[in-house]
């Protein structure tokens, strides 16, 4: 899509202005040495300003995909996809990723792996100085004031994920992608860092786009959740509105049957619906 | 380890572990003082609950130094055994070396054993930076000599050889170009570059270290361009995602992500040219261990050949050593 066309779809749109992540008509094709795969087909989805969406399906179904689509590491095949009113035509520090296995540079200190990406951002414009306060605040947002100065491979595998939260963090990006950010880490660990994302999230007022195949881990965090149906060709298959009051707290809601009917949907979406026929690998 | 130590502790395996784990040490024996001088009783699970434990203390202190002193005992066993694991087997492949050698040498005269052997490196080492005209030098002179035509001649492949690996890793084109080349030439006998050495330069000693050039430029190019194209896809990601400067893609992720695999093909070039060197020095002559080898041998010499065969080997394992120290500083995981 030209930038031209993008223009013309904006100023056609006004409820864009609250529109921070729009996908539209969005499809992805992968050529194979078997032939095209299609992987994604007919995507349209809106994120408000603001709001906090988990893609929840089951693996190999595309929700990486969509997330690496809104990040601009791959190109739709069909459709487009905007981010605050601006086509996305690759990556951007405005669109920060947490990757699934944290991906910190292991040459560099966790203060430096910040830093790198606060210099990027920042750098044009502050100081040295003010560079290095945006960072330590980002390590002390995420806890890690006493770990500064330690290297990915001499922490621990949670406190490796919250550096890469806390790199997403300090580059103050309009969208915050998660892919599977919890994914790799043990249940109570993950527990504590999606309590502690609940509360930087809030503090922050971040629009987060978030992969998961964690039904629990969704109904907590997310506003809306978009089930993906099995692939090939994956597409939504329903997006259920989270209604639950916020600071959600993972023990009262054990308690709260709203929680546990949202619970039931996504499970009932996830295998009696989009059961995962293993037959076909 | 104290008494006092050992009946401060209730659980009798703790303190004899942590009696084992660091003799010499005692950083409790001062709370184990004063629960000494105070008396306390310490219950134990074994015990029943009615039971005084006060009375049987000190048979249980004395069980638990027992105990203490004998899994100190057996760890102080288990490291000499592992010593001796680590130095024996070494230690007796080089004796049953030196006895063969001197089995060998008893039935054929040419070989020298390795006790004259032995007396006539004492004699060589004791003086091996003397002068008596260029072609008779001391073995420092030699193997010093040896080790600047390496250098120099390892050091320009390295800075053609590296930069050029980045390039063939980075850029799919050049690599295409490049491969056949590299591999028609990778296997060539490093010799057979002498002529065209001794052709263009005109004198032995830049033939040599053209020789020493072309033969270990292969592993450095290679190795890095492997190491490019090895570069892990979540790096290059962040480096999208951040946007970052081509530049700093360099400096940042590019080059530490491929300094072990340039390493590895620094250590194999060094290995190289340490190996090309004294045949190259054998044909071209001058100051050099390959030179003295070839010297010695028309002396009939052959004492002095095989001191320079373990001079050559000795010098050899320290550089790959020294190598594979730096290695190590580099390793990020």
């Amino acid at each position: 899509m030209s930038d031209a066309a993008a223009v013309e779809y904006v100023a056609r749109m006004p409820a864009l202005t609250t529109e921070y992540v729009h996908i539209e008509a969005v499809g992805m094709t992968f050529a194979t040495r078997r032939g095209p795969f299609v992987a994604l087909r007919q995507i349209d989805l809106a994120v408000q300003k603001g709001e906090f969406v988990a893609l929840i399906g089951h693996s190999g179904c595309g929700k990486t995909t969509v997330l690496n689509l809104v990040a601009g590491l791959i190109e739709p095949s069909v459709g487009m996809l905007l981010c605050a009113g601006r086509e996305i035509a690759g990556p951007g520090p405005e669109r920060a990723v947490v990757f699934q296995n944290h991906s910190l540079l292991p040459w560099l200190s966790c203060f430096d792996n910040v830093y790198l990406a606060v210099e990027r951002v920042f750098g044009s414009a502050e100081k040295k100085a003010d560079l290095k306060r945006r960072t330590h605040e980002a390590l002390a947002l995420v806890g890690l004031t006493h770990a500064e100065h330690k290297m990915p491979h001499e922490v621990s595998g949670g406190m490796k994920q919250r550096v890469g939260i806390a790199r997403a963090l300090a580059m103050q990006p309009k969208v915050l992608l998660l892919d599977e950010p919890f994914g790799a880490l043990d249940a109570l660990t993950r527990a504590k860092l999606q309590d502690e994302l609940m509360n930087i999230v809030k503090a922050a007022g971040s629009t987060v786009l978030m992969v998961t195949h964690d039904v629990d881990e969704a109904v907590l965090l997310a506003d809306r959740i978009v089930m993906l149906t099995n692939g090939p060709a994956a597409t939504i298959g329903e997006i259920l509105a989270i209604d639950l009051p916020r600071p959600r707290d993972r023990i009262e809601l054990g308690e709260n049957p709203q929680y546990h009917h949202y619970r039931t949907a996504v499970l009932e979406f996830l295998y009696r619906r989009q059961a995962h026929v293993e037959a076909a690998a | 380890m104290s008494v006092t130590l050992v009946a401060a502790s209730p659980p009798l395996p703790l303190p004899a572990a942590n009696a084992g784990a660091a003799p010499g040490q005692a950083p409790t024996a001062a709370n184990a003082a004063i629960a000494a001088d105070l008396n306390l009783p310490f219950p134990r699970a074994r015990e029943g609950r009615g039971e005084s434990a006060v009375s049987n203390a000190s048979d249980d202190a004395e069980a638990a130094q027992r105990a203490a002193a004998y899994i100190a005992a057996e760890l102080r066993r288990e490291r000499v055994r592992s010593m001796l694991l680590t130095i024996l087997p070494p230690l007796f492949g080089i004796a049953l070396f030196i006895g063969l050698w001197a089995l060998v040498s008893m039935t054929s005269p040419q070989l020298p054993s390795p006790a004259k052997t032995w007396t006539s490196a004492v004699k060589v080492f004791s003086d091996p930076f003397y002068r008596k005209g260029p072609n008779d030098q001391g073995i420092g002179w030699n193997i010093l000599m040896s080790l600047q035509r390496v250098g120099i001649g390892f050091g320009l492949a390295a800075l053609i050889g590296i930069p050029l690996g980045f390039i063939l890793g980075r850029f799919r084109f050049a690599n295409a170009m490049a491969s056949p080349i590299i591999s028609l030439l990778r296997p060539v006998s490093p010799l057979a570059w002498l002529p065209i050495g001794l052709m263009v330069f005109k004198a032995a000693n830049p033939a040599a270290i053209w020789v020493i050039f072309i033969s270990s430029i292969w592993p450095m190019v290679i190795n890095t361009a492997v190491g490019v194209q090895r570069v892990p896809q979540d790096y290059l990601n962040v480096a999208r995602v951040l946007n970052l400067s081509e530049w700093k893609v360099v400096t940042k992720i590019l080059f530490p992500a491929v300094l072990p695999y340039m390493l590895t093909g620094v250590r194999l070039a060094i290995g190289v040219a340490w190996l090309v060197i004294v045949a190259a020095e054998m044909l071209t002559g001058g100051v050099g261990i390959g030179f003295w080898v070839w010297d010695e041998w028309n002396n009939l010499n052959v004492e002095h050949i095989i001191i320079a065969i373990f001079a050559v080997g000795i010098v050899g394992l320290l550089l790959e050593q020294l190598l594979l120290l730096l290695a190590r500083r580099f390793n990020y995981a």
